[in-house]
């Protein structure tokens, strides 16, 4: 399967308290309840399941959105479950100011797109627009402004460019 | 210029001569996975895997303890699809007998310091309290390290946190995590190695050093080192030039220091492990239940003292206490000392090895409304189940059963 590297999509900009949402576990993001799902089809349904405000994410959500959070998104447990939900429903790609690190690299393994945007003030982005990210070079572009992010790094980028870590190994 | 722990750890393990910021592929020693995305570690494996899904069997394990034995048809049916496929591997299963995977793979000594394991637990950084890299991953990894024996690493920089002083008599490895969790909340560690220093972790004991690296996750970092003292040598029966130890002119990203000296018991109150107070500020919180065990507080030594405190005490009316050993071995060791005892004649409901607690495991969920002081690691919304969970030590813990209240172990010794 080919992969693009310039993402087209509707923006979910997740909110807390008027800030960006932060510290978005994986317990927000998949519930500990449903660990035992290993159809990847079948964990859409659960994705914000417990995150306040976003509970009826699922039933809104449409194939090609991306999402936008705070600082240290995906903390907590190792459950790739946290990326895949996100994978069975279309969605393309998560932006945020960090990562959790092994969120960072289940995203990374499976393919799917994480960029960082460091610091970025709340309000730079309006829910529901449409952006557009260019993953080689971490630049995504909202109406007639751009926002360097951090570029991925190699590896992840062939990874991605793969499709995942075990497509990425067949090649090595 | 010296280099840090993990850098010399990764060094040591196919990383050959790197530096922090350096991509490594790294060789695994110790390669697991739980009942929990077990199955889609095989699952990738049975796709992927090819005729030879595993580099080294006797480096390659599993081990229950998420839902032990399972009480949902869910998990059953995946612990079952995992024995299946370990048959057919010849691999070992630590099965739901056995306790938490971290805590058996120190107690099996498999993670000696400076090795490397991983497995589908984001405590496995717990390795970092014998001086070892662990990390959790999920099952996209893994499945790939039990195919290869290896993983890529973006190699860490690193942090050294210098803990000054001696606290006060009562406070435990669990506050002075807590302690840490207060003063660098869950952004400052944030994708780091931490190498932790100072009187207190040389002279500490090896179930200490595991409270302290377990919290590792919670700050956000990506193991908390502690470089292995003589409680932990003697542990594994290995001298120091057999450790590994950070260079003496190494250069830190930041380099720290923590003043613990009469530190007071800690308690996180929800929602998250970094929202922490005095235990003192919190005494009129009225609890319902309490729950004492976890990778975080589980070993023989914190079962042991909760078991001292407890002993020829009751738990306060209408309050629920429930004890969880991380590994059987604990459970054996605690029911041979008579330990087991003190705990049930106070009231308290004593369980089977495991996590328990975590991942709506065998000891029960909290409802709506319900006060649980827990000396796990994790009480963010809904982790727990609906109810509101406090984080704490021991001996906090214990008091607030008896006094059916949060309250320090300094008030339970008023009592009686």
């Amino acid at each position: 399967m080919p992969r693009e590297s310039i993402l087209k999509g509707r923006l979910w900009v997740l909110i807390e308290d008027g800030q960006l949402f932060s510290d978005i576990d994986t317990d927000m993001i998949y519930h500990n309840a449903h660990l035992a799902v290993t159809d990847i089809e079948k964990m859409g349904q659960f994705a914000f399941g417990n995150l306040e405000g976003y509970k009826d994410f699922t039933d809104k959500a449409q194939p090609g959105d991306i999402v936008l959070a705070g600082d240290n998104f995906g903390s907590g447990s190792s459950r790739q479950h946290a990326v895949d939900c996100f994978k069975a429903l279309g969605v393309q790609a998560v932006i945020a100011r960090s990562f959790g690190a092994i969120y960072r690299r289940n995203a990374i393994n499976s393919g799917f797109p994480i960029i960082e945007l460091p610091g970025i003030p709340s309000d730079l982005f309006s829910q529901f627009e449409t952006v557009e990210l260019n993953l080689e070079s971490g630049i995504i572009i909202s109406g007639n402004s751009s926002f360097q992010g951090n570029p991925m790094s190699e590896v992840a980028r062939d990874i991605y460019l793969a499709g995942g870590l075990f497509q990425y190994a067949e090649k090595m | 210029m010296g280099r840090t722990l993990i850098e010399k750890i990764m060094s040591s393990h196919g990383g050959e001569d790197c530096r922090a910021g350096d991509v490594v592929w790294i060789d695994i020693d110790n390669r697991t996975a739980r009942d929990f995305a077990g199955a889609s570690v095989v699952g990738n494996l049975e796709k992927y895997g090819g005729d030879s899904p595993i580099a080294e069997r006797s480096k390659t394990f599993f081990t229950f303890d998420c839902n032990v034995p399972a009480n949902t048809i869910p998990y059953a049916n995946n612990q079952q699809r995992i024995r299946i496929f370990a048959r057919k591997n010849d691999l070992k299963v630590y099965d739901v007998d056995a306790g938490i995977g971290s805590h058996v793979v120190i107690e099996e000594k498999y993670a000696k310091p400076g090795t490397t394991t991983v497995g589908t637990d984001s405590h496995l950084n717990i390795m970092g309290s014998v001086g070892a890299f662990g990390q959790g991953m999920g099952d996209v990894d893994i499945a790939y390290a039990f195919k290869t024996g290896k993983v890529w690493f973006e190699v860490p920089e690193s942090i050294r946190v210098t803990l000054d002083g001696i606290p006060a008599a009562g406070t435990e490895a669990k506050d002075i995590a807590l302690a840490m969790l207060k003063r660098f909340s869950s952004h400052e560690l944030l994708g780091k190695a931490v190498e932790i220093y100072g009187p207190w972790v040389e002279n500490a004991s090896l179930e200490d050093c595991v409270t302290l690296s377990s919290l590792a996750t919670e700050m956000g970092a990506i193991i908390a080192l502690i470089p292995p003292n003589e409680n932990v040598l003697d542990f594994f029966g290995i001298t120091r030039d057999e450790a590994v130890y950070a260079d003496s002119d190494t250069a830190y990203l930041e380099d720290y220091s923590l003043d613990i000296e009469g530190l007071e018991p800690l308690i996180a109150a929800p929602p998250s492990p970094t929202n922490v107070f005095p235990v003192s500020e919190k005494t009129d919180v009225k609890v319902d239940g309490v729950f004492i065990g976890s990778c975080t507080n589980g070993t023989y030594q914190d079962l042991k003292y909760a078991a001292e405190l407890l002993r020829g005490r009751k738990v306060a009316p209408g309050v629920m206490l429930k004890v969880v050993p991380a590994t059987r071995k604990t459970w054996a060791r605690l029911l041979e000392e008579g330990l087991l005892k003190d705990i049930f004649d106070a009231g308290g409901i004593v369980s089977n090895a495991g996590c328990g607690g975590c991942a709506s495991g065998q000891i029960g969920m909290t409802g709506e409304g319900e006060v649980q002081i827990s000396t796990s690691n994790r009480n963010f919304k809904g982790k727990q189940g609906k109810g509101n969970t406090y984080l704490a030590g021991i001996g906090t813990a214990a008091a607030s059963a008896v006094l059916g209240r949060i309250a320090s172990v300094h008030e339970l010794k008023e009592v009686l």
